[in-house]
């Protein structure tokens, strides 16, 4: 049994993590509906879900079982084989991207076998997300085609142009990074934004691009680039034409119910945390500390302890006030569970170490998760030649002309 | 070894399969999944070679650019499905004697023992990314250079056609 295991290792620590990551990516997914749901709520003034649970906090839940139990109906004269084919598509694509996603570069030892925190680690990462970036559309657009709906149809059709023109401009507000990393490989685009105890901290990062051979290019401009036409990559507001709710009743997926309509919205919000792990490896530093690794600014190791304890002591606090008795018995358990963990970090310190990287990656990438939801609160959708005049006539030329201004600026460098 | 040539037949045999299927499926839309197919296919088959760049490239321009814009045309024209006509007379009566003259030249050029194409064993060589890119802009930066000019007329052919259609 022991040997089998031994020699079989490989396969079965890809299997157990390819299930963790998507047992993680899932939760952290439905969880974010809610999360999405409440800042909207409260930035229109309003409370958002809170029958469901505490807070609401059950809502995904509830949503999840509404999904699997609601009538998956066939409408009249569509292509039956895209039609099932478009919602599978669309949700293996966006979860396959995540595999290339390296989350930690510190392996975790278990019987002498290092677990790494990646399912691969390829040289050509970034090209992969590309790959696999590209073929998403077509999850969508067959959708459109297939439903035998002219709504579905204008959905399909507006996702496929507008693929195709915010491809462009976020394949080259890459290029910059590429330029100064000189690699596709996620790891090392992340290691060399690390200058380690030289001490300039999130001034290595490529969004400010400092180097020991002096300033570069800062890639701000870069960043806008990229994130702009990554919303409109995932279809998210203000670049939500496929499915424009007030024009087009649902568009791409105005004839999927249940379980299908669910894999597309699963896709979407798989695509978010894609994209925004994207932008915190490319430009953000990855899992780097924005502080510099220096004896001095050790004590920036307690940040996580420093967030979770408080959040936990308020989190009990405002469980004990709880209108509901169920309330008063979880918020507690769940405020005492937070506290728990940050006391425990600053136990073990080894511990401690360890989930640094972890916890800043997944800081960054919340961040971005926030600023996806924001900008849904705040932002009107664009009209469709807006949308074409964005993409071609600003985001596109702004792009090349980063790349131009960062080869010279690398080059300038290299050759003083 | 074993694993590579399983690998290698299944990706080989889908690819002849989505070959086949795009001749013979009636509705345009179908047609471009399958080549899709093909597409992808290809790509395992180059990456089984090692080429990990050109398996990217060749996603992200043909499965991705290109035939996204074939289904949005085929999209935007509603094209319903195709009505068969009689195939051509050069087809009716040529057709399988030149199907069978290609296919028994190709057989030919395979088994033959001193076959110059013979598949390379897969090797993953570190930094073949960075190999193609210095032979590209170095070795090969005139040709290379040429075929962007290529690229830039027929995107000037295209926008000088679309402004004609204007006035």
């Amino acid at each position: 049994m022991i040997s089998f295991l031994q020699q079989n290792a490989f396969w079965i620590i890809a299997i157990v993590k390819i299930a963790l990551l998507l047992f993680i990516v899932l939760t952290v997914n439905a969880y974010l509906t809610w999360f999405e749901r409440k800042v909207v709520a409260h930035i229109q003034s309003r409370w958002g879900p809170h029958r469901v649970g505490p807070h609401g906090l059950l809502q995904p839940a509830a949503d999840g079982l509404k999904f699997l139990f609601k009538e998956d109906p066939t409408p009249a004269g569509v292509d039956r084989f895209v039609y099932y084919l478009a919602p599978f598509l669309a949700l293996a694509l966006s979860l396959t991207a995540l595999a290339v996603i390296p989350f930690s570069p510190r392996p975790l030892e278990i019987f002498g076998q290092k677990i790494y925190f990646w399912i691969v680690n390829p040289d050509i990462g970034l090209l992969i997300l590309f790959a696999i970036t590209a073929l998403s559309v077509y999850g969508i657009a067959l959708a459109g085609w297939a439903s035998n709906s002219k709504y579905s149809l204008l959905g399909g059709l507006r996702s496929s142009a507008q693929m195709i023109s915010y491809e462009l401009a976020l394949t080259m507000s890459v290029v910059g990074v590429l330029l100064m990393a000189n690699t596709f490989s996620l790891q090392s685009i992340i290691e060399q934004q690390d200058h380690g105890k030289w001490g300039i901290g999130f001034l290595g990062w490529n969004l400010f691009a400092w180097t020991r051979n002096g300033l570069l290019f800062p890639q701000i401009i870069g960043f806008i680039c990229f994130f702009t036409s990554a919303i409109a990559e995932t279809n998210r507001v203000p670049f939500d034409l496929p499915e424009a709710e007030s024009e087009l009743v649902a568009g791409f997926h105005t004839e999927y119910a249940s379980f299908k309509f669910a894999m597309f919205f699963i896709a979407e919000y798989t695509a978010m945390i894609t994209v925004s792990c994207l932008a915190t490896i490319l430009f953000f530093g990855g899992w780097l500390s924005p502080f510099p690794d220096t004896k001095f600014f050790y004590i920036t190791h307690f940040i996580p302890s420093i967030t979770l304890i408080p959040f936990g002591l308020w989190v009990i606090y405002d469980g004990i006030k709880y209108e509901t008795i169920f309330g008063k018995l979880i918020l507690p358990a769940v405020g005492f569970a937070m506290f728990a963990i940050g006391g425990t970090l600053i136990a073990l310190p080894g511990v401690n170490d360890f989930i640094q990287p972890i916890f800043w990656f997944t800081a960054k990438v919340f961040v971005f998760l926030f600023f996806y939801v924001w900008s849904r609160g705040t932002l009107p959708r664009l009209r469709y030649d807006q949308l074409m005049n964005v993409g071609w006539k600003l985001l596109l030329p702004v792009s090349i002309a980063n790349v131009i201004v960062t080869a010279a600026v690398v080059l300038w460098r290299s050759h003083p | 070894m074993s694993a590579v040539l399983l690998i290698f037949f299944v990706l080989a045999g889908l690819a002849v399969l989505g070959a086949l299927s795009l001749v013979f499926q009636k509705h345009p839309i179908h047609s471009a999944l399958s080549l899709i197919v093909v597409m992808v296919c290809l790509a395992g088959l180059y990456l089984l070679m090692g080429a990990e760049f050109v398996a990217a490239v060749q996603i992200i321009v043909y499965g991705g650019a290109i035939m996204v814009l074939f289904i949005f045309v085929i999209m935007l024209l509603n094209a319903g499905e195709e009505e068969h006509t009689d195939f051509s007379k050069l087809a009716r009566f040529a057709g399988l004697p030149l199907a069978l003259a290609l296919t028994a030249s190709l057989a030919a050029l395979v088994i033959r023992p001193d076959a110059s194409i013979s598949a390379p064993a897969p090797v993953f060589i570190p930094k073949a990314t960075e190999q193609i890119s210095t032979m590209l802009f170095k070795d090969f930066v005139y040709p290379f250079e040429l075929t962007s000019f290529l690229i830039l007329v027929a995107i000037l052919g295209a926008l000088v056609l679309a402004q004609r259609e204007k006035k």
